[in-house]
């Protein structure tokens, strides 16, 4: 089968590779008929990420149909069209009894840090992703969710990760009525975040970030204020002087290990990986909330250690609340927002490639080139 | 600047989650409703293990399911099994393994050229792309590339020629 292939930083390709097997009564065996290019599979593209080996298949945010399953697999049948999440969940542990199904015991054995991730390198597991034909999911009674009649796949993708995960990073937020969000990040994830933000109720959301053309898609989309933290200065004093002096009341991190705008921070963090990622827009997000606010993190980090002005979060009594996000939990709600309008997921796709061109598709989103959004991937055994 | 304010009243779904009790400044957690939980929880079947699994000392034994389409080989495998030696605590364990990701990109080239297979880097690193929309700032950057690796070879001779006639 096509699969994509990690050979080093930021060199990919598309290679023929064994078709997956079925490893466990729990398995089941998809083909894939829609793959994304997630924002965190740049921290992977870039080497960033700790046990990234070469030969990996990345890709968490896939959906496809079920071909094959194993022995104990009930709550799905071959050919059932399913929503994988990101997630690799056993649905049993101490974990998933709490909803927390990013957060698995039984499904990475490499590091106890984080649950097992599609395609996430082996400090998330060791699965290889849906950036192919086929793929293997584990668990397959757990997280492959059966994609309703009538959603289109382009949505239903989006459903595995970029949807729920802007929405979590709103939820985890604490929004109340009225409140003044801001986002760090218009990428897909900080544009889901902006748009979620107004379903609980925000009455301000502010996004922030240095790309023209996302802060207009973003300004148009969820619909919100959005600002180039290159031109109005201090981004921090900025936002005081927009909230009274006073800052948000809830900060979304959208960002991650990839932030620009601090030559310190991208020194340490993203050229010499002397500090788990850039983590300018946790620094900024912890000082622009305001006292006893929160700050929401849904952007990726290393597993190492970051610079951040944890003494002001004390000071300032912060909240600070961050997860994988829990995928199963939150996939009834956002499908039902999907399905009355309320959420349009489809439209963040701005890109579609055959998987053939994985490596441009990865140097397009990651250099944010013709003005990439969201860039997906078409296996060439889809038809349509 | 002018600022942008949005009348959210025309939002479609606008605070349809909105929840009150969703405020974690005041962390109170109500768990009377919730069913209860036990960590004694039914494992789920084993994965046969048939290849080398490093996993976390920081748990037993090796989870239920894992990957198992890339163990750890070569020297960037021996990095590894050093690496997992340590907890994810230590810098003994992240450090290692960052080393051993470099380490597996060369024996990634060797194992290509090996099997009679030159590596297309040019397509490899979406160079096309770059080509097409980002063409100035791409020429530029390759430009500096080679001017960078001409100089300092030149350096490097220049250095070579002094001694050599010096002797």
């Amino acid at each position: 089968m096509l699969a994509m292939e990690y050979r080093g930083p930021k060199r990919v390709r598309a290679v023929q590779k064994p078709m997956p097997e079925i490893k466990h009564p729990e398995d089941a065996i998809v083909r894939v008929t829609r793959s994304c290019i997630c924002g965190s599979d740049l921290h992977l593209y870039n080497g960033n990420v700790p046990d990234t080996r070469v030969g990996s298949t990345f890709g968490h945010e896939f959906v496809g149909e079920v071909v094959e399953i194993g022995p104990d697999v009930t709550n799905i049948k071959v050919g059932d069209n399913v929503i994988v999440p990101f997630n690799v969940s056993c649905g049993r542990c101490y974990f998933c009894q709490q909803g927390m199904f990013g957060n698995c015991h039984q499904a990475n054995a490499m590091a106890t840090a984080v649950g097992g991730i599609f395609g996430y390198s082996h400090t998330a597991g060791g699965f290889d992703g849906g950036q192919a034909e086929y793929a293997r999911v584990p668990y397959a009674n757990v997280g492959p969710t059966v994609i309703p009649p009538g959603m289109d796949l382009d949505d239903a993708v989006l459903l595995t990760d970029v949807v729920p995960t802007g929405y979590q990073a709103a939820e985890m937020a604490g929004i109340q009525k009225g409140d003044t969000v801001l986002v760090f990040g218009a990428g897909p994830v900080g544009i889901m975040a902006a748009r979620c933000a107004w379903l609980f109720g925000a009455g301000r959301v502010i996004v922030l970030d240095k790309e023209d053309y996302r802060l207009e898609f973003v300004r148009n989309y969820a619909p919100c204020e959005a600002y180039n933290f290159e031109e109005i200065g201090d981004p921090v004093l900025f936002i005081k002087k927009q909230t009274d002096w006073l800052g948000a009341d809830c900060v979304i991190d959208a960002v991650g290990a990839e932030a620009a705008g601090n030559v310190l921070q991208t020194i340490t963090g993203r050229k010499t990986l002397l500090q788990a990622g850039s983590a300018t827009a946790l620094h900024w997000a912890i000082n622009a909330v305001k006292k006893g606010g929160v700050v929401s993190i849904v952007g990726v980090y290393g597993p190492t250690d970051n610079l951040v002005p944890i003494g002001n979060a004390m000071n300032k009594g912060l909240t600070i609340r961050g997860n994988q996000t829990s995928v199963k939990r939150l996939l009834p709600r956002l499908i039902d927002h999907v399905q009355s309008g309320r959420l349009n997921p489809k439209a963040l796709i701005t890109h579609r490639l055959p998987m053939e061109e994985v490596a441009d598709g990865y140097r397009l989103f990651s250099a944010k080139l013709d003005n990439c959004i969201k860039p997906i991937l078409i296996p060439p055994t889809v038809t349509k | 600047m002018q600022t942008q304010r949005i009348d959210y009243t025309q939002i479609n779904g606008w605070g349809v989650d909105a929840d009150p009790e969703n405020d974690p400044t005041y962390p109170m957690q109500h768990r009377e409703d919730a069913p209860p939980r036990d960590i004694f929880y039914d494992r789920p079947p084993q994965q046969p293990i048939t290849v080398e699994v490093l996993h976390s000392i920081e748990r037993p034994d090796v989870t239920a399911v894992f990957g198992a389409t890339l163990p750890p080989t070569g020297l960037s495998g021996v990095i590894r099994r050093f690496a997992f030696k340590y907890s994810e605590n230590e810098y003994k364990h992240w450090l290692p393994l960052i080393l051993a990701d470099r380490v597996d990109v060369v024996e990634g080239v060797l194992k290509d050229l090996a099997h009679g297979h030159v590596p297309n880097i040019f397509a490899e690193k979406g160079y096309a792309v770059e080509w097409k929309y980002n063409r100035t700032a791409f020429v530029t950057k390759m430009a500096t590339i080679v001017a960078v690796t001409v100089g300092t070879i030149l350096l490097l001779n220049s250095g070579k020629d002094k001694k050599s006639k010096r002797k």
